[in-house]
């Protein structure tokens, strides 16, 4: 009891006093994790939409392992990526092991399955809707994907939520390729693992409590956006 | 593109044959309402006449051509439940319009919507209209296209009596306009209001083709008989 | 991607969103900017947060530390992803030497390992000097002891007093003797809360945060010397190797204002490290 108390009281006062080293973090945090949600989007929404309005041969398949895939365990994630990034590895050559960009592309694997796997969750529901009235209307693939991905883009505000969340609040991944690098590559959860292991539990709490804070931050921003939006739309 | 000519028209569906080798033609324009018991294939004749279906055998031809795109989009169905886009009555128009490279502007998409009577929800979301309203945006978004035929699938099943009327109304103007409707109902009286020549379809197979003033008068097979004075058939 | 039907608005969203991207993946990178892989008690102590800025106004050289296990830190190493390795195993560095993945072994500081445990001593080692007999007590009493479990260097040498003490380990696992897996700080957080023994060094120890009511149980015997080692990592063996700003660097550590820098790091008033360059 009295470390949550201590970890309130700390977590407040490292936010009030927009202590540098922690705005540093959290906004490496932010930037890794935004980042990667990005490019899992620009991934995952016509992959997810593609599956979604398609019928082949093979595609339970494909469905059956994106949706698995979604269970990806981070570290797994992060041992894949590091053996690829490592000097020793294939893409060494690259020279990003231990920086932010090992960080997004750790994270983007991640979460590339999961946004591809809900968008075609919902995808495949609004086609079934749409499917006849587009073929009457003779339209284009393309057009096909492009107006269900618009018409379904409130559901897919959600999906990029569910990525964000699974991205700002990992750490089996980012700590393997990151290293966990003080800053450069240290990010909030890595932090808390960090202070965790040197026993300052308050501490630990205080950037928990910090990193919940930021993604109900995040989440009342985009859900904020998507309801002005989606009464404005139409204006 | 008329004629169209329907020859010896077979349709296997998951659960059996649907239409069972089926001939008719269909010359000028006027209203061909096809009536017939639930379950008879209306709308599956319907959906094989736009293309929407494969047919198992037979063929159809429109002015000597089996279908193809640029003769499917010179054709407009009407979907007995509207598909409606998540965006505004407008929004909905323009769509269409955009797909078929029609440009218009404001104006001219709210005279449009005014011949419905939804000129004045314009802006508002398509999908928070009545069914009555959705139902007249849809056919608003058809004669946006300007059909040669226009294909209706019960397009007034269960609507408030002023969305009816309002459908009627446009049929009729455009029969009058020299678009040829097809117009599948089970509504008698609605029938009646509308019909230039009537295809009866009982489970799958045309058991009559007259004009309208025959066929409500002096209905030849006993099932239509039997349909027309509300029996129900099986 | 989208058709032009969406609003003017979303066209710019994706136009500021693109730019966004690109501000966002820009990397961030020193000039010159060295990887020291290296053991955790270095880092968590905060050895380095004293060190590196004083080498960095003398030099310009930034060093970015990934603190890991010893095993994980050479093993990184050997694949080259660092410049320099810091670490506390000596037989396993002179192999990563010989195996010609380093270039020399320098001895940089040493410090000792400390056995910590519960007030209540189950196992009665409180008073004894002889590490080798505090761990048969341990055994023979099945008091629970919680090993790293995790090849580091606190754990290579804790397999040493075992075999010194003639104890089958692995026997017992998952029994009184528990395997964590995890990093000194970690395993401490285990131990604490199963009310066990374990092994750690000092450094951690002392700047560890969360000792509840436990204490160093036992601590001087000469077996329990902790030597720190420093290496570059060959350039030859892997050619991206930064070998001017790591010899740099590990020439600092060895030189006298390195090793008085080390002497003056304390925490609590307690000398963490004692440098013995030669």
């Amino acid at each position: 009891m009295q470390d949550f108390a201590e970890s309130f009281s700390l977590a407040f006062s490292l936010v009030w006093s927009f202590d540098a080293h922690l705005m540093e973090i959290v906004w490496l945090s932010v930037r890794v994790s935004i980042t990667a949600v990005i490019i899992a989007l620009i991934i995952g929404f016509p992959l997810g939409a593609a599956l979604g309005m398609t019928r082949f041969p093979g595609r339970q398949v494909i469905i059956v392992l994106v949706n698995a895939l979604m269970g990806l365990p981070p570290v797994v994630v992060g041992l894949l990526v590091y053996i690829m990034l490592s000097n020793a590895g294939p893409f060494g050559w690259l020279r990003l092991l231990y920086s932010p960009t090992a960080m997004i592309i750790a994270q983007t694997v991640l979460i590339t399955p999961i946004v591809t796997a809900l968008t075609r969750e919902i995808v495949e529901q609004l086609h079934q809707e749409y499917d006849e009235f587009f073929k009457s209307l003779c339209i284009s693939p393309g057009q096909v994907l492009a107006t269900l991905l618009w018409d379904a883009r409130y559901n897919l505000i959600t999906v990029a939520l569910a990525g964000f969340g699974r991205a700002i609040a990992e750490v089996g991944a980012v700590i393997i390729v990151g290293g966990n690098i003080n800053h450069l590559t240290r990010v909030m959860t890595t932090a808390i693992a960090l202070e965790t292991s040197k026993g300052d539990l308050a501490l630990a709490l205080a950037l928990g409590i910090i990193l919940m804070g930021l993604a109900l931050a995040v989440n009342a921003l985009v859900m904020g956006f998507r309801s002005t939006a989606r009464s404005t739309a139409f204006g | 593109m008329l004629p169209l000519i329907v020859e010896n028209l077979r349709f296997t569906g998951q659960h059996g044959p649907i239409i069972k080798g089926v001939n008719f033609s269909l010359n000028d324009a006027g209203v061909t309402v096809v009536m017939g018991p639930n379950g008879a294939g209306k709308s599956v004749l319907l959906r094989l006449l736009h293309g929407l279906l494969k047919v198992n055998s037979g063929q159809i031809l429109w002015n000597g051509t089996g279908l193809n795109e640029a003769l499917r989009k010179r054709q407009s169905l009407l979907f007995q439940r509207p598909v409606l886009l998540r965006r505004s009555v407008l929004a909905n128009l323009r769509f269409v319009l955009k797909q078929r490279h029609i440009s218009a502007d404001d104006e001219t998409c709210l005279n449009l919507l005014s011949r419905v009577q939804l000129d004045h929800v314009a802006y508002r979301s398509a999908r928070h209209l009545s069914g009555g309203e959705q139902q007249r945006l849809a056919l608003a978004r058809s004669l946006a296209l300007k059909p040669e035929v226009l294909l209706m699938d019960e397009p007034a099943a269960s609507l408030d009596p002023v969305s009816t009327k309002m459908i009627e109304t446009i049929v009729r103007d455009q029969r009058a306009n020299n678009t040829k409707v097809i117009f599948v109902t089970h509504d008698v009286s609605q029938a009646h209001r509308v019909a230039d020549d009537v295809l009866f379809l009982h489970h799958g197979e045309v058991l009559e083709h007259t004009s309208a003033s025959t066929f409500f008068e002096q209905p030849q097979s006993t099932q239509a008989r039997q349909y027309l004075s509300g029996e129900i058939v099986v | 991607m989208f058709n032009s039907s969406m609003p003017n608005l979303s066209k710019y969203s994706v136009l500021s969103m693109l730019a966004l991207l690109s501000v966002l993946v820009h990397p961030v990178r020193a000039a010159e900017t060295i990887i020291l892989q290296s053991t955790t008690s270095t880092a968590n102590s905060g050895l380095y947060d004293h060190l590196l800025p004083i080498f960095k106004s003398a030099t310009g050289i930034s060093v970015n530390v990934v603190a890991v296990g010893t095993g994980q830190a050479i093993k990184n190493a050997s694949n080259g992803d660092g410049d320099v390795l810091l670490v506390h195993a000596k037989a396993a560095e002179e192999e990563f030497v010989a195996a010609g993945f380093g270039v020399e072994r320098y001895d940089v500081m040493y410090n000792d390992f400390v056995v910590v445990g519960p007030p209540e001593d189950p196992a009665r080692i409180i008073g004894l000097d002889n590490v080798i007999e505090a761990f048969s007590q341990i055994a023979n009493s099945f008091s629970v002891f919680v090993s790293r479990g995790d090849n580091s260097g606190t754990h290579k040498k804790e397999m040493e007093l075992w075999s010194a003490a003639k104890v089958d380990v692995a026997a017992a696992s998952g029994t009184w003797y528990r395997e964590s897996g995890s990093g000194m700080g970690s395993t401490l957080n285990v131990a604490i809360g199963m009310e066990a023994y374990v092994l750690t060094d000092r450094a951690t120890w002392i700047s560890f945060k969360n000792k509840s009511n436990f204490r160093v149980v036992l601590e001087g015997d000469a077996r329990l010397y902790n030597q720190y080692g420093v290496i570059l990592v060959n350039p030859e063996r892997h050619d991206h190797v930064n070998a001017t700003a790591g010899k740099a660097f590990i020439e600092w550590l060895l030189s006298k204002g390195g090793q008085e820098a080390i002497s003056a790091y304390t925490l609590n008033k307690k000398q963490l490290f004692f440098p013995n360059a030669r």
